[in-house]
């Protein structure tokens, strides 16, 4: 890949401080973003994917300050981010935006649907009145919405158009790159076909780059070109869609793939059936943070954390073992 | 830009909900008149402030002017009796009005900018911001309102004005607190993410995003503040700590407590008038709650 | 695993209709839903929000809320006892130990101030009459049963000291408290997460083997369904459109609505291949019951609609436990009448 990525991470940390449990105790640390570096190739869909508490929607709202990061770069187009001033951030933000997972949530319900979708233009001071409402017309019939629309409120709106509402929202300001949160966790699935499509679409017409965050493998498999595995605050395993579906190397990624129940293949059977919970963030396992559920794992997994390699080309694991389970799985 | 997708039409079109787009301030103003509570308390809110006005060019007497025997029970010359000193009791209501809404309403007035501007700050801005905003609360909800009003009067005068101010700073604390938790709730709905990523500024959020979406409790809980103000004079006014020169209903009440049993006419007709424009204020803040809510339109 | 084929059903549900007043009108959020369960075998109830799945398992469980709602028509045979008619003393004595139910969020389905153990044991009294130690001591066992590990020091735990997957596996251990012969699981692992999702359905799994439990899942998701199903039944808008097998409803399904849905949804594949075509679409959103329909619910977003589906279908049964409630499967259809 020669050209510049137009989003690149490096080492992005979000920590947070908890409260202290009794009067003369440390604050614990909650680590909820350990260590991430990714880049997105301008056009491109990354897909963040993990289980609740990964860390992978901070990761997403952490890029696009909207939770402050505690070390590390983000750099888009070039520039890092985290370094900007408030007012240079505030121009930063039309090329960046976001949509949330909750289309019930992210609308201002004393705001009709008209007026949020122009709050973007209003706010940045876009064009002149009769352009910003000419706008609005355009962003309702891109995303789907009939333009008599404007003036409901979002409680008159169903799920899925109410999230055809964020991404019209989202699209006012002609950004480059669209975290997209969860787009369609909270959609019924004839909805998030829907919405999926929709996505798939714009991205394709307007050469939108996303970061897609998701715990749904299908989805992600549908829409991403790349795609980084997260487990408490790390990525675990990284490469294009084709190579992880096809060839998972870390246990994580296995196991969360034979999980998934399939309609094709209820592979009850041959699942990889992993034991407990996912720890508490702020009492991480030493070592490998997966070693408490692994089922290859030995005594090097529970002292020494493995780094991230790229061990194949565009292939990158955190696992010390990878190479001698990928022998396994041929046999 | 192009067009959007065509729209898939199933060959045979059945029912097609249409939506009816609102004119937002008829719906809003409709809702508002929809509510018969709110405007009859707007009409009676209106006829007492008609008094406040031009009662006592009506009624040209001196609230303060002894006209009579003391303790007179209503009757044909004195509608509402006379007090224990022999003052008209019609006179004081008509002449306290002015006072007493002016009172009332200015007192909140500090009030509501206080509390709201000091429970928004802390609520959207958390952190130290926060622990010091709720500090410095805490001070001034551990005083008694009441001594602290009551020094306060004493240090500046027994003017019109200390006792606004009096009452206004030591009434703030509750208004601070609800502002600040609902802030804080409202802070993370994402919604608000979503602004922010848009750019808007943070004094734009704190006005125009988080504090209409707070308003519901913040309406009802100033409306209560209201009566409370001019429940607050009359205890000033009983210790003799507000303006002498002034009649308020508040006033009126405290001097004439002793006399309740006595002449309840004298008591009794000033508290009817706090009830009632408490409630009026009340039932108004209800019907703009209510109108101004976008869900409960349609109903 | 499944050995009600020959006996007779443990719960037989018969033309149940749920109506409910919403501003001074009847809505009929139920209507003429029937299906019957054998022992040991799960039925999946499958449909999306609002189409009346959940409303399904409260009238089973006599919980339909009243008012507005009210059961308006039909028969619930538990062990040939009929619900609907049961007095509200007998249907609490059921409750808990006939029928039982898991929910969607096991946060908000446990009592925050009571211990794990206090509320498992209350249970286990209240039906089996047990002593407060005895049924603490039961208590200990159902959370060994379902696999949660140092059962005896859990039990004096708080829901908030649990993570999601736990607090799930404790409300089905109070769910099986009393060996019922019916759980009702509605959505039991839309709140977990997908490694967690299939450690509840190997436990639910395992109970029903070692126990017989018939299970209704009520779910969303084909995924689980097909995962745990035997059976499985499509709901739409309040009506029951099509009854099958898994392997009928999944492999051949005949309802516009039922193929639609299986078509838009995204499945792993194990070769990327067909990646980025776009899905496959159900146009349109469900429709609003307020409005009141009639005809065929599905017809306004339907590709097969034609004039015929301004009435409501009946049901046509294809075979024993096949339905199809949609006007393409009557087979005395005149040939003129094709889709457009």
């Amino acid at each position: 890949m020669s050209a510049e990525p137009l989003v690149r991470v490096e080492n992005l940390n979000v920590h947070f401080q908890m409260p202290r449990p009794h009067l003369l105790a440390p604050r614990p640390v909650l680590h909820a973003v350990d260590g991430v570096s990714f880049e997105i190739a301008r056009g491109r869909v990354l897909g963040l994917v993990g289980e609740s508490g990964c860390g992978k929607t901070t990761s997403g709202l952490a890029l696009l300050r909207l939770v402050a990061a505690t070390g590390g770069r983000v750099l888009f187009d070039g520039t890092d981010i985290l370094a900007l001033d408030a007012e240079a951030m505030r121009g930063m933000r039309r090329h960046m935006q976001v949509i949330f997972q909750d289309p019930y949530s992210s609308l201002n319900p004393r705001q009709t649907a008209g007026d949020i979708v122009r709050a973007p233009l209003d706010t940045q001071g876009v064009g002149s009145a009769a352009e910003r409402a000419a706008r609005v017309d355009e962003l309702f019939a891109l995303v789907g919405l009939r333009s008599n629309q404007k003036a409901l409120y979002p409680h008159q709106f169903s799920g899925g158009q109410r999230q055809r509402i964020c991404i019209a929202r989202a699209l006012a300001l002609t950004p480059d790159f669209i975290v997209c949160d969860e787009p369609v966790s909270a959609l019924d699935v004839a909805i998030q076909a829907q919405i999926l499509n929709l996505l798939c679409k714009l991205q394709d017409e307007l050469n939108l780059t996303y970061l897609f965050i998701s715990h749904d493998l299908a989805v992600v498999q549908h829409i991403c070109d790349e795609i980084a595995v997260m487990y408490l605050g790390s990525i675990v395993e990284k490469a294009d869609n084709a190579a992880l579906f096809e060839n998972p190397r870390h246990p994580y990624t296995r196991a969360l793939l034979s999980a998934v129940p399939s309609r094709r293949t209820p592979a009850s059977a041959t699942r990889i059936r992993l034991e407990g919970d996912i720890p508490n963030p702020i009492e991480r396992p030493d070592g490998c943070r997966f070693h408490t559920r692994c089922p290859h794992a030995q005594a090097r997994c529970r002292t020494e954390a493995p780094a991230l390699t790229e061990d194949r080309p565009g292939h990158w694991v955190a696992c010390h073992f990878s190479n001698e389970l990928d022998a396994a799985a041929d046999d | 830009m192009s067009e959007a997708q065509e729209p898939t039409v199933p060959p045979v079109r059945f029912d097609d909900p249409a939506d009816v787009p609102e004119v937002r301030w008829r719906v809003t103003a409709a809702m508002f008149y929809g509510n018969k509570a709110a405007v009859l308390g707007i009409a009676v809110l209106a006829a007492i402030l008609l008094v406040g006005l031009f009662g006592p060019l009506l009624l040209q007497a001196d609230p303060f002017a002894i006209v009579g025997a003391p303790l007179t029970a209503p009757g044909e010359l004195r509608p509402l009796g006379t007090d224990y000193l022999g003052r008209d009791v019609l006179a004081g209501m008509i002449h306290g009005t002015r006072p007493t809404l002016i009172v009332a309403l200015s007192a909140t007035a500090f009030t509501v900018v206080i509390g709201l501007s000091v429970g928004a700050v802390a609520g959207f801005y958390g952190g130290r911001i926060d622990n010091l905003l709720m500090r410095i609360t805490e001070f001034f909800q551990v005083l008694p309102p009441l001594v602290f009003a009551m020094v306060i009067v004493a240090i500046m005068g027994a003017h019109f004005m200390t006792v606004i101010i009096a009452i206004g700073v030591t009434t703030w604390t509750n208004l601070a607190r609800l502002t600040r938790a609902e802030f804080l709730k409202i802070k993370e709905r994402e919604f608000v993410l979503a602004d922010r990523a848009i750019g808007v500024r943070d004094s734009r959020l704190i006005l125009r995003v988080l504090l209409p979406n707070a308003l519901p409790p913040l309406i009802i809980a100033v409306t209560l503040q209201t009566g409370l103000t001019i429940i607050y004079e009359a205890a000033l006014s009983f210790l003799g700590l507000t303006d002498p020169d002034i009649m308020t209903w508040g006033k009126m009440i405290g001097l004439s407590r002793d006399f309740f049993f006595d002449a309840w006419w004298s008591v009794t007709f000033p508290g009817l008038a706090i009830l009632l424009t408490t409630l009026c204020i009340a039932l108004i803040g209800d019907g703009l709650n209510d109108a101004f809510n976008p869900r409960l339109r349609g109903r | 695993m499944n050995t009600g084929a020959g006996d007779r059903p443990v719960l037989e549900v018969d033309g149940l209709s749920v109506d409910f007043t919403v501003r001074k009108r009847q809505v009929r959020i139920l209507s003429d839903v029937g299906f019957s369960i054998g022992r040991g075998e799960t039925l999946g109830i499958i449909g999306e929000s609002g189409c009346g799945k959940s409303m399904t398992a409260l009238s089973l469980m006599g919980m339909v809320p009243s008012p507005p709602g009210r059961i308006s028509a039909g028969r619930i045979l538990l062990n040939g006892e009929d619900l609907c008619a049961a007095s509200e003393s007998r249907m609490r004595a059921i409750r808990g130990r006939n029928i039982s139910m898991i929910f969607q969020e096991p946060m908000t389905s446990l009592n925050p101030v009571y211990t794990v153990g206090n509320q498992i044991a209350e249970t286990i009294r209240r039906h089996k009459g047990l002593s407060g130690a005895d049924a603490l001591a039961e208590a200990v066992d159902l959370l060994r049963l379902v696999h949660i590990p140092a059962p005896d020091k859990r039990v004096s735990a708080y829901p908030h000291e649990l993570s999601g997957g736990m607090r799930q596996r404790v409300m089905i251990a109070m769910a099986l408290a009393c060996e019922p012969d019916v759980l009702i699981a509605d959505e039991p692992t839309t709140a977990l997460d997908v490694t967690v999702q299939a450690q509840i359905f190997d436990l639910l799994r395992e109970i029903q083997d070692a126990r017989g439990t018939a299970i209704v899942l009520i779910t969303h998701d084909f995924g689980a369904v097909s995962e745990m199903a035997d059976r499985v039944i499509v709901m739409y808008a309040g009506h029951k459109i099509e009854e099958g097998s898994l392997d009928e409803v999944s492999d051949d399904a005949r309802h516009p609505y039922t193929q639609g849905l299986l078509r838009c949804m995204p499945e792993i594949r194990a070769r990327a291949r067909e990646r980025r075509q776009p899905l496959p679409e159900i146009p349109g959103v469900v429709p609003d019951l307020l409005k009141g329909l009639t005809g065929c619910p599905f017809a306004s977003r339907c590709p097969s609609a034609m004039d015929r589906c301004r009435e409501l279908p009946p049901s046509f049964a294809l075979a024993p436990q096949r339905a199809v409630k949609c006007w393409l499967a009557d087979a005395s259809a005149a040939p003129g009448e094709q889709p457009a």
